[in-house]
This record gives C-alpha cells, sequence and structure tokens, in this order.
C-alpha cells in the first residue's frame, strides 16, 4: 500500500507558512491527479491545491482554518497504482519508498500539468509581510522525503544542471540550501540567493585538492541580476600577442565573486581614525622578550586585535550581519585576520577573541598565519567570522579602503605604523611638537545597519583602548 | 507609411519581387484570373501576365516539378498550395528531387512553396495542417514561418532571392487579423536563419513561431500581471535551419525554457529544438525544458474540440507558471 504525502505547497519564495481555508475532499474520497483537494491562503496568495497523485484520500493531518509552515504534510493519499503494485507483488516492508511528494509530477505528461502555482510577485514596500521567517529556513524537503532516500537521491531531485554547476564552481554543499522549487528543490535562485547571503563561506583552497576546469567562460555571467537592475556587461577582453594568459585558481575566482558581490550587496562607508600607539610601542619594547621566550612574535596587530575583540561586545551593531530585512546580532566574537599569501587572501578565523587574553590572541595570530601559508588550515578556521580586520600597514601603506567581508558588516584596516611629528598639549596650556609612534585605522561598514555615528563612536572607543592599554592586561 | 495585413505585406512582398526580378513566376491553382484562394495573388495576372502567374491544375506534384524545371532554368518560380495541407501531395518531389538537387547534379533550385497553414479557423483536418515538422528532417530544404506583417513581406522577398528552394508557411489565422504599419521607402527583408526576440523577460524564454507568438505574448502580459512574471518571448521566424545561437542565448539568459508550437506534439519541432538545448546549452537549465503543442489527434471539425485541441492562451499560461514554480 503507497501512500504518498500531500504538503503545505510553498507558494513564493519569502512564504514560510499557509493557511488550510477549506477542505474540498473528505476522507475516503477518490481523487484525480491535478484535481483540487484543498484550499489556502497565504499573505499573497489564496490557491485550490491539486492532488500530486490519483488515489483516495486516506489521512487530513491538519484542519481547516490550521496555519502551518510550508512542506508541513496536510493529508496522505492512498495511490492505487500504489495498492494495485503491493497486492501484486508484495515486497519486503524495507524497500519501495515511496516517490517523493509531487517530485514524480512528469513535466511533459499533459499540457495543462501545472502542478504548483507559480511564485506570487515580491510584495509591494506596503503589504502586509509575515512575521520574520524562522531562521535559517528547514531544508523543506527533510520533512518530507522518505527515510529510504539516500543523499543521492536527494541531490539529483534536489538539483538542476545550473544548480549542480553552480554548486560545483563555488565548492557549494546542496543539501545544506533551502529550496523554494517544487518538492524542496533548489533554483537558480535559490543558490545564488544563498550565495549573497555569504552563509557559504568560501572554503581555503586545499593545497593539493581537485583542479577546477579552466574554462573561458564566467560561470554566472548574467544571472545575478535583481529586478530593475540593467545589466552593463563587463569589458571585452582581448589578449594581445605575448601576453600571457593565467587560468583563475579557485581562490581566485572565490575572491574575486565574494569582492564584486559584497561591493553589489552592501552600502560601503568608510570613517578614519588617527591613533597614538606610543603607549602601546612602549609596553611591546618591554614585553616582547618575554613573548618571544613563550615562543609568540608580539606585534602591534596583536594588540589591536585585542582591543577590537573588547570593543565589539560593546557596539554589537559591528559584530553582526544583515539577513533579509533583519539584523543578525552574533553572539560570538570571531575575529577574521586577512593574511596574503602568494597565490591569494585568506582570512582565517581566531573564535571567541574577546574571552583570550593578549598572549592568547597574540598566539593564535602567529599560528594561524603559518598554517594558512603552509595550506594547513582546515575548514572550520576560516569559517564563522563576525568581523574581520586586515593590516595593509604591514606593507608601509598609510591605511586602506577594505571591502566588506559578507556577511559582516564591519572590517578594520590598520595602516602603517611610525613615528611622526605630533602636537601635544601640556597640562599647562602649553603647546609642543613631540616624535609620537602613530598610525591610521579605517573602518568600512555597511551603512544598511551601521549609522556613522555608531562606527565613530566604535573607532573613538577603540582608539582610547588602544591609547590607554592597560599594563596588567599584558 | 501604411497600415498592411499581414496578407497584404505579403501580397506586397510578392509584387516587389515580381517587378524587381522578371524571372519570378508564380504559379498554383487559381492564383491567376481568380487572384488565389485567399486572394494573396489579386491583380497579379492582370499586372504581370498569365506568362509569369499561372494558373494549374489541381495536382501539386506536378505544380513543384514544373517549378523545379523552370529554378533550374534560371527562374525563380514561387508555387503556392491552396492550403498547405496539399504539399503533401507534393511530398516526394519536394525530398526526392528539389531537396537533393543540388547535392545530386549540381543543379540550382531556387524555388518557394507556400500556402495557408493554421488552425483556430474551424477548418478541420484538411485544412489546418502545421507540415513543418514533415521536412524538418530533410536536408536541402529551408522552412521559414513568419508571425508579424513585416517578416511576412521580408521573409517572402528573401526566400525568392534565396539560392536554395525554401517552404513559406503562411498563417491563415493571421491574415487579416495581423496589422502592421510598414515603412513603404525602405526595403524588408528578413534574413533567413534569423530568430527576434519579440518580448523581453528574465524568468523564463518561450520559443515559439508564427500564430502562437501572439498567443505567447498575450500569455506574457497576463503572467506579468497576474504573477509578476517576466517572460521572454522569441519568434524564431526560421526552422530550418535553426537559430542555435539565439536559442542558446535564450536559454543562458533565463534558463527556463518552455517551446510553444501549434503542431501535434509527437515528432514536433519542439522535440528537435529540445534535444539542441541538451546538446548545446545542458547546464544552463534550471528546469526541464516543457512543451505546449496540440494534442496528437487529427484536428476535429467541432469548434468546442477544435478549441480543445490546439494550444490556447491559459495553456502557455499554465506551462509557464509549471516552469517558474520548478
Amino acid at each position: 500500500m503507497a501512500r504518498i504525502d500531500v504538503v503545505m505547497p510553498q507558494m513564493g519564495e519569502s512564504i514560510a507558512e499557509g493557511t488550510l481555508s477549506k477542505w474540498l475532499k473528505r476522507v475516503g474520497d477518490p481523487v484525480k491527479r491535478d484535481e483540487p483537494i484543498f484550499e489556502i491562503s497565504t499573505d499573497k496568495v489564496d490557491a485550490e491545491i491539486p492532488a500530486p497523485a490519483a488515489g483516495v484520500l486516506a489521512e487530513i493531518l491538519v484542519q481547516e482554518g490550521q496555519t502551518v509552515a510550508v512542506q508541513t504534510v496536510v493529508a496522505r493519499l492512498e495511490t492505487d497504482a500504489g495498492a494495485a503494485a503491493a497486492s501484486a507483488a508484495p515486497k519486503p516492508a524495507t524497500s519501495a519508498p515511496a516517490p517523493a511528494p509531487s517530485a514524480g509530477q512528469a513535466p511533459d505528461s499533459e499540457r495543462a500539468a501545472a502542478v504548483v502555482p507559480a511564485p506570487a510577485p515580491s510584495p509591494s514596500p506596503g503589504a502586509k509581510v509575515a512575521a520574520p521567517p524562522a531562521a535559517p529556513k528547514p531544508a523543506p524537503a527533510a520533512a518530507t522525503a522518505p527515510a529510504a532516500e539516500s543523499l543521492e537521491d536527494r541531490l539529483r531531485r534536489k538539483s538542476t544542471p545550473l544548480v549542480r554547476k553552480i554548486a560545483a564552481d563555488h565548492n557549494l554543499d546542496l543539501t545544506a540550501i533551502p529550496g523554494s522549487g517544487m518538492a524542496g528543490r533548489v533554483t537558480k535562485n535559490d543558490i545564488l540567493a544563498y550565495l549573497e547571503s555569504g552563509l557559504a563561506a568560501p572554503a581555503p583552497a586545499p593545497a593539493d585538492g581537485p583542479v577546477t576546469r579552466p574554462t573561458d567562460r564566467p560561470a554566472v555571467p548574467d544571472l545575478t541580476v535583481g529586478p530593475g537592475v540593467r545589466v552593463v556587461p563587463g569589458p571585452v577582453v582581448e589578449p594581445w600577442e605575448g601576453d600571457r594568459v593565467e587560468p583563475w585558481s579557485r581562490i581566485r575566482k572565490l575572491t574575486a565573486d565574494h569582492m564584486v558581490m559584497s561591493r553589489r550587496v552592501s552600502a560601503h562607508v568608510q570613517s578614519l581614525i588617527e591613533v597614538d600607539y606610543s603607549r602601546i610601542a612602549t609596553l611591546r619594547a618591554k614585553r616582547k622578550a618575554d613573548y618571544a621566550e613563550r615562543g609568540v612574535h608580539l606585534t602591534f596587530l596583536a594588540f589591536i586585535a585585542s582591543a577590537v575583540a573588547r570593543n565589539l561586545r560593546k557596539h554589537p551593531v559591528l559584530n553582526a550581519a544583515v539577513m533579509g530585512e533583519n539584523t543578525l546580532y552574533r553572539r560570538e566574537v570571531n575575529l577574521g585576520i586577512a593574511v596574503a599569501m602568494d597565490w591569494g587572501l585568506i582570512v582565517p578565523v581566531i573564535r571567541r577573541a574577546d574571552e583570550l587574553n593578549l598572549l592568547g590572541i597574540a598566539r593564535a595570530i602567529n599560528d594561524l598565519a603559518e598554517r594558512a601559508r603552509a595550506k594547513k588550515l582546515s575548514p572550520d578556521e576560516v569559517q564563522k567570522g563576525t568581523f574581520t580586520i586586515t593590516n595593509p600597514g604591514v606593507f608601509g601603506t598609510f591605511v586602506g579602503l577594505p571591502v566588506l567581508n559578507q556577511p559582516q558588516s564591519g572590517i578594520l584596516a590598520v595602516g602603517a605604523i611610525g613615528k611622526r611629528p605630533a602636537v601635544l598639549t601640556g597640562p599647562d596650556g602649553s603647546d609642543s611638537i613631540a616624535i609620537r609612534t602613530q598610525g591610521m585605522l579605517a573602518l568600512s561598514f555597511d551603512h544598511r545597519i551601521v549609522d556613522g555615528a555608531d562606527a565613530d563612536r566604535f573607532l573613538a572607543d577603540l582608539r582610547a583602548t588602544l591609547q590607554e592599554f592597560p599594563e596588567e592586561s599584558i | 507609411m501604411a497600415e498592411v495585413t499581414y496578407l497584404e505585406a505579403l501580397r506586397d512582398g510578392l509584387a516587389e519581387e515580381m517587378a524587381r526580378d522578371e524571372r519570378v513566376l508564380i504559379l498554383g491553382e487559381d492564383v491567376g484570373s481568380y487572384g488565389g484562394a485567399f486572394k494573396v495573388t489579386e491583380g497579379f495576372q492582370q499586372r504581370f501576365g498569365a506568362e509569369r502567374v499561372i494558373d494549374t491544375p489541381i495536382a501539386e506534384t506536378a505544380i513543384v516539378g514544373t517549378a523545379a524545371g523552370a529554378a533550374h532554368m534560371g527562374f525563380r518560380p514561387v508555387c503556392e498550395m491552396q492550403f498547405i495541407d496539399f504539399i503533401s501531395c507534393a511530398y516526394s518531389i519536394l525530398t526526392n528531387y528539389v531537396a537533393t538537387a543540388r547535392y545530386r547534379a549540381g543543379l540550382a533550385t531556387p524555388l518557394v512553396v507556400r500556402g495557408p497553414a493554421g488552425g483556430y479557423v474551424r477548418g478541420g483536418p484538411f485544412h489546418s495542417q502545421n507540415p513543418e515538422a514533415a521536412f524538418l528532417h530533410t536536408p536541402g530544404l529551408k522552412i521559414v514561418a513568419p508571425a508579424t506583417a513585416r517578416d511576412a513581406k521580408g521573409l517572402i522577398k528573401a526566400a525568392i532571392r534565396d539560392e536554395d528552394p525554401v517552404l513559406y508557411f503562411e498563417h491563415k489565422y493571421l491574415y487579416r487579423r495581423i496589422k502592421e504599419t510598414l515603412p513603404e521607402d525602405e526595403e524588408i527583408l528578413t534574413p533567413i536563419g534569423q530568430a527576434r526576440i519579440a518580448r523581453d523577460g528574465r524568468d523564463l524564454s518561450i520559443l515559439t513561431w508564427s500564430a502562437m507568438l501572439w498567443k505567447s505574448l498575450e500569455a506574457a502580459e497576463l503572467l506579468e500581471r497576474e504573477d509578476g512574471l517576466a517572460v521572454e518571448v522569441i519568434d524564431l521566424r526560421t526552422l530550418l535551419p535553426l537559430d542555435d545561437e539565439a536559442i542558446v542565448a535564450a536559454v543562458k539568459r533565463t534558463n527556463r525554457v518552455l517551446i510553444v508550437h501549434e503542431d501535434t506534439r509527437t515528432g514536433g519541432v519542439a522535440g528537435e529544438i529540445t534535444a539542441r538545448i541538451n546538446e548545446l546549452a545542458f547546464e544552463w537549465l534550471d528546469a526541464p525544458v516543457k512543451r505546449i503543442c496540440a494534442h496528437d489527434v487529427p484536428l476535429p471539425y467541432a469548434p468546442t474540440l477544435e478549441d480543445f485541441v490546439l494550444p490556447q492562451v491559459q495553456d502557455i499560461v499554465k506551462g509557464c507558471r509549471w516552469l517558474a514554480g520548478y
């Protein structure tokens, strides 16, 4: 006896639930395939939902007026074919998984085979919008997929050629991506939205991992187009005689895509502040040898990272991300430290940096940078960053204006630290010029959630922490 | 500028070519003194003479055979099938003789076979057919099927000037229903083998031609209004050779393709287009290629049944919704 599930369909990308407004069939009623069996209403559409297969309505699990999440099983159908097959050739109970609901709809069996209504248009600004969807969305197929379904089957059902290509190009796990298509299928829009959301942290390039297929066409050239966005194609570039063409490595490609995506999705704004590091320079000189004895190179960066971690606690909006139309405040302070390697850029992460003392942070920075350059980072060491520090100053740069590391709301660039003339005002009000150790800090922040005042308060507090760095904490 | 119907645009195209090139002849049943069953060649015999606008017996093989001989001798004959359904009577000479003449004997056969195709006019099984699939399989032929007045004119002129045999399938439902303002001072030539984007859209692409273009455009408007879907519509215009470049570009743009044709499903042109998409752009698909076609039955006489069998706007709308939700 084959029973198949009838689920609450997803009537639009942002729709998380639907209300079953009316049953059009009773338990025991025979239904034809595509015959409407119940009506639903969501905040976008009202619709009759057709039966995914012919059979008899065996169970009603959701009553009229009840509101349930999409993909919730609302009824079960006893299928004729299943019952016939079972009586003809009884099989062991462990085999014969039921077909996935509605995935069995052959696309071409008849020309009027409209099974799932199209997604409703996006709500207009004034439209009533459902409560923020529970995030992250559970993979809907999991709720209804027969237990016997293998990972491979599920992947096959959940992807189309284009989606698989994009997943392969970006090294993504399809099973982790919520699908809005029929039967929870991951569509092009789903995977692109997932990439944009930044949930897909780029994995480090394994030293001797699979070589990416060299390709002369961009992976997703014209897909990332939002409504009302005019696409301006990039320039056509051709090599001239004697030029060298080097196909992108995976890390180059990931970086390129991520940077362009970041520029597009966030409202980048920069604030710069000058910091007097004279006190830190003194402390560092004093303690450098002790640290060295413990195998740790004490750098200015360690002081800065330590001060940043502490101040992020006080300024949570800079330890945050944009999730849909919500601000997601991270509980953990996980500091990403950008490491330049000969072959590209990687951002290993110091987990819970605010819980480490200066020694711990200095050691973590040394360790992660060394292992990044030795290609010995594990994937989880480059994920879950909540704020990033990059240090262009090591090359002598006055300061840099970095691109946000999505989906983080802030990134700090450290400029070159050196001795500069400064005007000091003595206790008696007299001014004098002194030689001070100074440097710039530049904060890029996402103005969607971080206002200028938030950013500047953070920078002021950060400067104060650095200029009055407590000796006892070293 | 003058507003012309699809039929008048076709007539003007024929007349312009006859005036331009005296090698152009017209042959067919009642094309001369009667001016053609649908009056496409009305007045032609008076204007161009009975030697160039020739009434023939009811014998399609003879019409095409005569035209093939004339073409070999340097003429550019245009054969009219009174209804395109009867092109099947000339199937052998078209596929065995005309299509192979250049290969077998180095003989150019620059002839055009044209005639009214298609249903929606209560014509029943003998007067409603769409025969393109029967000839798609024959190397050596070209097939065009205009949807607009501009292309009715531009494609007949291009077909007459082509050095190879061209089948020109005009749609009788469009004859007097489609009107368009065409410039009079510009020579209209539609290149054979080039599709046209009839409507922009980013969510999915409809590939279609002839009368189905208009139903597809109507469906696209409805979907934009009711579902907020932006549906691209592509008028293929030429079915042989197919414009692979335009088809692949559409797949790469929207990743979801619906093929709409009026001919029956099995062995229809949609199958060939689908196969090409698989071969050329499989990795760009975000959904299976779907087709909306007539049911696999002879076209019924009964109006209600004709409506059921032939693709309607609502069928296209449903197909699009299925694709968009996939």
